[in-house]
């Protein structure tokens, strides 16, 4: 009968260790509704030409979707390195999220452009189909248009190669669905 | 007395919501647009539901309630609506499905283990060995506690 007093020591420990692996799970990490689902249709105008565009615009794929505006101080923070993402060839599409167009091109002549094309999605209404809280945001679109991954917060080049990068690289892996996140 | 009324008004949560007009085209409407708006998570600031968040995406989140309220859409149908975008997350009371049946039956699993617990508990007590004295024992006592009487 001996074991039976560590009964509460072991609930203890348990407990414990749940709280501590409490302390490891970011709070502000939302699971990624979208997940696993096409990018939802929508039809603005591009940033630059105005023309009206829709889902079928984002080619070629897969590529990245960027949510971006000029009053999100972490966009100023991620653009270079999507300018190396840009150089190095991946495909970015920004969406230009609850932003003036005009302070938005004026960004992009500054800063340099890492987009294939930018929606201008002023009232935000893509960004709600998306289910975008907050910018920056970075979707991953699979070769057939599906969302295959969310990032939220800045993103760099330690999240690209730890959570990106082999959508781009190894076609086996472009069905896992995942969603990371450190958030502003 | 007044003041203390105008103290307390001036904490209740409701002080704190956001000041916003909507003209509703019935007060059923409105009504509903208050239950729901309370019921709606802000995913961005976690712990406070769209009535009473100032961040930029509750506002729209209640722009679009607004919206579909007038449009005629039913609850159900403006709950999925945010939960496709959103996820559960957005509702304080998410469906029960398998992410959330953990969170719904938790506490009725925590109130099963703790009555057995205490169950247990009252059995054991019953488990003790009759601890009435037997007829040699008594007479000792009885022996003991006549010898003390002066």
């Amino acid at each position: 009968m001996r074991a039976k007093r560590f009964i509460p020591l072991a609930g203890f420990a348990l407990l414990a260790l749940l709280l501590f692996k409490g302390l490891s799970i970011d709070p502000t990490a939302l699971p990624a509704a979208r997940l696993g689902q096409p990018f939802p249709d929508f039809s603005q105008p591009e940033l630059l030409t105005a023309e009206v565009i829709g889902a079928s615009a984002l080619q070629p794929r897969p590529a990245l979707v960027n949510v971006w505006a000029t009053w999100c101080y972490s966009c100023r923070v991620e653009h270079p390195y999507l300018l190396t993402l840009a150089a190095q060839g991946v495909p970015i599409y920004g969406l230009n999220y609850k932003d003036e167009s005009e302070k938005a091109r004026q960004w992009l002549v500054e800063l340099g452009d890492p987009y294939r094309l930018n929606i201008a999605d002023r009232d935000g209404t893509v960004g709600l189909d998306l289910g975008v809280y907050g910018a920056p945001e970075t979707y991953v679109l699979g070769p057939d248009g599906v969302i295959l991954h969310r990032h939220v917060g800045v993103l760099d080049e330690a999240v690209f190669e730890r959570d990106i990068r082999h959508y781009f690289t190894s076609p086996a892996k472009v069905a896992q669905v995942s969603s990371s996140g450190d958030g502003e | 007395m007044g003041r203390l009324i105008c103290a307390l008004i001036l904490v209740s949560s409701s002080a704190w919501a956001v000041i916003e007009t909507y003209e509703f085209s019935s007060p059923d409407l409105a009504s509903r647009y208050h239950l729901l708006s309370q019921e709606l998570r802000c995913p961005k600031c976690q712990n406070q539901n769209i009535a009473d968040s100032n961040a930029p995406i509750a506002r729209d989140l209640r722009v679009v309630l607004y919206e579909q309220l007038e449009a005629g859409q039913t609850d159900a149908e403006i709950l999925d609506f945010m939960v496709a975008r959103y996820g559960q997350f957005v509702r304080y009371r998410p469906e029960v499905d398998r992410q959330t049946a953990l969170l719904w039956w938790s506490p009725l699993l925590l109130l099963v283990l703790g009555g057995l617990g205490v169950a247990r508990h009252f059995r054991k007590k019953e488990h003790y060995p009759d601890q009435r004295l037997t007829a040699a024992e008594q007479e000792q006592v009885d022996r003991l506690l006549e010898d003390r009487i002066p």
